[in-house]
Parts: structure tokens; C-alpha cells; sequence
């Protein structure tokens, strides 16, 4: 039984349903994200935690009590919301404070862990200003210190980085993580931004319309995706169309290395690679040649589009401190069958 | 040649408003300013000499200082119970689901639309000795009560014609008011009543404020309503001056009244607006 548990969890607008029977188990202590596109019903699962949006049906329990009714009050839990939702009339230190005054924690050791709170998000030189005067980062971060303030059981963040600039974004991933790695509190954070899932969670739960389609730590999710959806919206990944043969996908009369379980030959196949498995030899040296159509430079890798036989192949390598190819260049693919995965051609599921 | 277009352009803009305003408003009231300093005599009607005596007369004379009081006592309570009133149909309102909230702001407004003669004709007819109110009463077994030209009626009916401006205002802040900063409260443990009160009123007192302002204002200076239905002895300001001009024909200390009282009422709404400003400066910016 986990510390906070969530058992088929449904909510209805009307006829549609924007969240339908989610079902999840947190551990104390755990860092989970809610990954999926915009309208998947990450926000609806996560005010429906919070005691905000009221579930058509299903349990919410938290430490064997069920809250599945209980007033947003009374759940103790912290929130960030997308907004912030600072109050502006109050200053930052005024903000931090409101939740303590509301628990009747008296004067002196409010203001300590007031304090407390402001120096864990080192905004303590900024307490008597208001939310107005202060930057983006800096409202997020009084943000986090408002919710961590009354020591909630768990910690609810609403894509909490989605309004900053991506270099304050990267800092902040890593600021957020170290926070609540040193507190230990347990917390779900929503985002749409897969980057940002896999650096931070234990564990991903990936969302589609209202579900939950796969549920692994970061490295499993990436490697093991349940769903063509989930392979491409987790990192980039090449997908080529042909015949499963014994050892691999035939296209185009080569047969292309991969892993492919339960597969009879002669059946048509897709063959499942990520960018960053391929590897960039000779013409004629690897597996699939082909004609480098595309080059970006993306500071630490580089990113090639190759053209091939068996169609655009996307190829990521590392920058070692060369260039490896140009535009135009004849060059060989090569990869290793146990870093290809060939499965059935799933029409419903093609993303 | 281009610059000098510039120069005068900006005041060839501004003259058709600035000359409308010039006639309508600064004319008359220069007129009626330089009207309450002439001496007036009962038999030959104004006189070209200047003298202080209606002005004398007026801050002397208890008559017309309880009107003046009675004039600022109703304002100032229309004007709470405007308040009392409209700030939380605003907030209830902003909460409504669409098509709710449009028909009813629309019930709110609507109103404007109706003459305020009519709307104080209807009131009389609701208070009157046979009105509907009074026969709700007597099925009650409560009695008549005379409501019809008494402070109540008068109130009654400002109350009932001022609330849009005050719903407006507050309704306008609200709607700039992030939703979510009342759900964060209610997260951080507070009730929805300590929530309303600590988050969403401090947030909604500018839009209180100046349609406090508004309801006073106007109040002070209504004329139809208490005419209908303070009647001949319930007299507030507006009325005092025309009973002066059309009744009493002293033209000069009609313009006198009307001076003092709009000196007044400037006197209180600066004041307010003053210790409004001062309050909020800080905090909204
Ligand atoms: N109050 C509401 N009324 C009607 N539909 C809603 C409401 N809130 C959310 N939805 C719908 O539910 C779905 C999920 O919304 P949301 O949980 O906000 O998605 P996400 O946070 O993943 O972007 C969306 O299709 C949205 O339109
Ligand atoms: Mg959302």
C-alpha cells in the first residue's frame, strides 16, 4: 500500500471525460511526474488530489485515510500552481507566512520558519518585497516556499517551470530536484515537457487522454516505451516499415539488425530505433547507407537527418570535437541488434 | 511646417471637447457662482449689488443644515448598503457559469435602461398606504406602515438605482483576480470565509472604493428619487435648490445652496479618494 494512492480515478465534464480511471500508488518520499500532452488531464488528476476539482468517482487515499471527499483545507497538502498564485497584496514574506497563521503557529516560530523556508530557496534578501517586484524565477521559488512552509505530506507542482526561459528552466529543474531531495517530500509534479520528467521523477506516469498508458522510472520509460506514442513522445525515435526475417527487418532486400519477439517471418514489422543508437561509419561499412540530407549543431550533440533506402533516418552523435559528417556525404549506418526493436505496424496507435 | 502641425494639432483635437465642456459645464457653473453673490429683494427680484448675506443666511439657519445632513446621512448609507449589497452579488456573479452570468449581469444592468422617474414611480406604487408591500403586510396581520415619503423610501429606492455602479467596479477587479489565489488560500488552510476575506476582499477594495465614490456622489446629488418619494417635507439637497429657483423664485440663494453643496460633496470625495490612494499605492501600484 502506498503512501498516497490513487484507485480509479474519474473525472467527467459533460459526456467527456478528462480523466478516466487513473489508477496509482506513491511512495513516501517519492518524486513522480504526470507526463503527457496539453488536455490529457494532468491538471484535472492533480486538483483532484488537491481537493479542487471534485472526482465523478473513484478514491483518493493519503496514509490509509481516504480524502477522496475531504475539503481542500483540511488535505494539508502543498501546492504550486502554473500562476503561482502568489497573493499580490502580500509581501513575500506575508505569502510564506499565510499558511502557519492559518494553523495558528505563534508569532516566533512562524517567523522562523518563515525564514527557514526563504533561506531553502535563497530568497531570504527578498522577504518585504512584493510578488509585482519580483522575476519570474523568483515568484516560482516564493511559490515553492508558501507550499513547503507548513510541511505538507505531499507536494503538488502544476508544471511549476512552464513560465520561465529555458536556461532558468534547466537551472531550475535541477534547484526544484535538489529542494525536495534535501526535505524528502513526497511529490507529483505535472509538465508537459519530457526533458523535464526524466531529469526529475523517480518515476514517469505518462498520460493520454485521460490515462495512463505506461508508468516506469525515467531510463525504463525511455528505453522500454509501451506505445509507439510514448517512443516518439519521449525523446525522437525512427521508425522504418518492412518484413520481419529471422534476425531482423528486411526493407528494400537488406535485412537491418534488431531484437523482434513473437514475430512470424515474412510478417510485416516497424523497426524501432532511437537517434543516439546509430552510429555514423563509411559508405558501405554499416548496415544501411545512405546520403546525409540534414546537419544541426546542437552545442553537445550533433543531429543528422540521413537519407536511406528504407527511408529519413535520424542519427544524434555526440560532439567529440570534429565534425563527423557534411551535407551531402556518402555514409554508412550502423547499430547493434540489441539496440533495435522491431513490433507488429499498430495503424490505431501511429503517432 | 511638420512640427508646427504637431504643435497645434494636439489641441485641434482636444477643442471640440474642451469647448463642449467649456459651455455645458464651466459657464453655468461660473454663472451660478457669480448668481449667488447678488442681492435679491421679494418684490424686484435680483439685484446688481454683490453681498455675502445668502451664504450668511444658509450656514446660519438650521433648516437648511439638516437638510444638508439628512443629504449626507443618505448618501453615505445608500452607499454602504450598496456595498453591502453589491460586492458580494459581484463576487457571485464572477463565480457563475456562462449563460448564467451574462443574464444576470444583464438583470443588474437592465435597469439603466428604465428612466429613474419611471423606476421611482414604481417604487411609490410598490410603498404607498395600498401598495403591494403595505397589503403583504397587512396579510401578515403586521398593519399599515407608512413607508411612502420617509427617509426609508428614499434610501430604498437609491439603493435599488446606485447598485449597478457599485457591482461594476468590483465586478471588473474580480475579474482581473487570478481564481487560482483564492484556491491556494483554501490549500494553505484557510476557510472559504477567512479566504474571502484575507485574498479575495483586500483584492477587490479599489473596485469597493470607487464605486463607493461613484454611489456617494451620486447620491448626494439625486434629485428625481427624493422628489417622488421624500415628497413636499422630506427634502434633500437637489430638491432644497429647485424648491429655491421654482418655488420660492430666489434665484441667488438657490445658487448658493447648490454652490455650498457641491463644495462639500468635492471636500468629502477628494478626502476619500486621498486616504484611498495613500492606502493602496503601495501595495497595488
Ligand atoms: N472546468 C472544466 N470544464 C470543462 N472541461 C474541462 C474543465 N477543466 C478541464 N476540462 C477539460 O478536461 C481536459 C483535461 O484538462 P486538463 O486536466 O487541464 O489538461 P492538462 O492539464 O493535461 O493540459 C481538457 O480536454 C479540458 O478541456
Ligand atoms: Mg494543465
Amino acid at each position: 500500500m502506498g503512501f498516497l494512492t490513487l484507485a480509479g480515478l474519474t473525472r467527467l465534464y459533460g459526456d467527456v471525460a478528462a480523466v478516466s480511471d487513473v489508477s496509482l500508488s506513491v511512495a513516501k518520499g517519492e518524486f513522480i511526474s504526470l507526463l503527457g500532452p496539453s488536455g490529457c488531464g494532468k491538471t484535472t488528476t492533480l486538483q483532484m488530489i488537491a481537493g479542487l476539482v471534485e472526482p465523478t468517482s473513484g478514491r483518493i487515499t493519503l496514509d490509509g485515510r481516504d480524502i477522496t471527499h475531504e475539503k481542500p483545507d483540511r488535505r494539508g497538502l502543498g501546492i504550486v500552481f502554473q500562476s503561482y498564485a502568489l497573493f499580490p497584496h502580500m509581501t513575500v514574506a506575508q505569502n510564506v507566512a499565510f499558511g502557519l497563521e492559518m494553523r495558528k503557529v505563534a508569532r516566533p516560530e512562524r517567523e522562523a520558519r518563515v525564514k527557514q523556508a526563504l533561506a531553502l530557496v535563497q530568497l531570504a534578501a527578498l522577504a518585504d518585497r512584493y510578488p509585482r517586484q519580483l522575476s519570474g524565477g523568483q515568484r516560482q521559488r516564493v511559490a515553492v516556499a508558501r507550499a513547503l512552509v507548513i510541511d505538507p505530506p505531499v507536494l503538488l507542482l502544476d508544471e511549476p517551470l512552464s513560465n520561465l526561459d529555458a536556461k532558468l528552466r534547466e537551472e531550475m529543474q535541477f534547484e526544484l530536484r535538489g529542494i525536495q531531495q534535501r526535505v524528502g517530500t513526497t511529490t507529483i509534479m505535472v509538465t508537459h515537457d519530457q526533458s523535464e520528467a526524466l531529469s526529475m521523477s523517480d518515476r514517469v506516469v505518462v498520460m493520454e487522454q485521460g490515462r495512463i498508458m505506461q508508468v516506469d522510472a525515467p531510463y525504463r520509460l525511455y528505453e522500454n516505451p509501451a506505445t509507439p506514442f510514448i517512443s516518439s513522445f519521449v525523446g525522437k525515435m525512427n521508425r522504418l516499415s518492412g518484413v520481419w526475417r529471422a534476425a531482423g527487418v528486411e526493407i528494400g532486400g537488406r535485412v537491418l539488425p534488431c531484437e523482434g519477439a513473437g514475430l512470424a517471418d515474412g510478417a510485416a514489422a516497424v523497426l524501432a530505433i532511437r537517434p543516439e543508437k546509430i552510429g555514423l561509419k563509411a559508405h558501405g561499412a554499416g548496415v544501411l547507407d545512405g546520403r546525409v540530407k540534414g546537419r544541426f549543431f546542437l552545442g553537445s550533440v550533433w543531429y543528422f537527418t540521413v537519407e536511406t533506402s528504407a527511408g529519413l533516418v535520424g542519427v544524434s552523435l555526440p560532439n567529440a570535437g570534429e565534425e563527423p559528417a557534411r551535407e551531402g556525404d556518402q555514409v554508412g549506418l550502423d547499430w547493434s541488434s540489441s539496440s533495435a526493436r522491431a513490433s507488429k505496424p499498430d495503424g490505431a496507435q501511429s503517432s | 511646417m511638420s512640427s508646427a502641425r504637431a504643435g497645434t494639432t494636439p489641441w485641434l483635437l482636444a477643442a471640440p471637447g474642451a469647448l463642449l465642456f467649456a459651455a455645458l459645464v464651466i459657464v453655468p457653473l461660473a454663472l451660478t457662482l457669480i448668481l449667488s453673490f447678488h442681492v435679491y429683494d421679494a418684490a424686484s427680484g435680483v439685484k446688481d449689488e454683490t453681498t455675502l448675506a445668502h451664504y450668511a443666511a444658509i450656514l446660519s439657519d438650521s433648516y437648511f443644515l439638516n437638510i444638508f445632513w439628512r443629504t449626507l446621512r443618505l448618501a453615505a448609507m445608500t452607499t454602504v448598503i450598496c456595498a453591502l449589497i453589491g460586492a458580494p452579488e459581484a463576487y457571485i456573479l464572477s463565480r457563475m457559469r456562462e449563460p448564467w452570468r451574462s443574464v444576470f449581469l444583464l438583470a443588474i444592468i437592465g435597469p439603466l435602461l428604465v428612466s429613474v422617474v419611471v423606476r421611482a414611480f414604481g417604487w411609490s406604487m410598490l410603498l404607498g398606504p395600498t401598495g403591494l408591500v403595505n397589503e403583504a403586510f397587512r396579510a401578515l396581520g403586521l398593519g399599515t406602515v407608512k413607508i411612502l415619503y420617509t427617509e426609508t423610501a428614499i434610501v430604498v429606492a437609491l439603493v435599488h438605482v446606485m447598485l449597478p455602479f457599485m457591482v461594476i467596479p468590483v465586478w471588473t477587479s474580480l475579474q482581473k483576480l487570478d481564481p487560482m489565489v483564492e484556491a491556494a488560500a483554501w490549500t494553505l488552510g484557510a476557510s472559504r470565509f477567512t479566504a474571502l476575506r484575507r485574498v479575495v476582499l483586500p483584492q477587490v477594495t479599489m473596485g469597493l472604493l470607487s464605486g463607493s465614490l461613484v454611489v456617494f456622489g451620486l447620491s448626494a446629488s439625486a434629485f428625481a428619487i427624493p422628489a417622488l418619494l421624500g415628497g413636499r417635507r422630506l427634502k434633500m439637497a437637489a430638491t432644497l435648490v429647485y424648491d429655491e429657483y421654482m418655488h420660492e423664485l430666489n434665484w441667488p440663494l438657490g445658487a448658493a445652496i447648490a454652490i455650498l453643496v457641491l463644495v462639500i460633496n468635492l471636500i468629502i470625495m477628494l478626502a476619500y479618494q486621498r486616504v484611498v490612494e495613500a492606502r493602496f499605492k503601495r501595495t497595488l501600484g
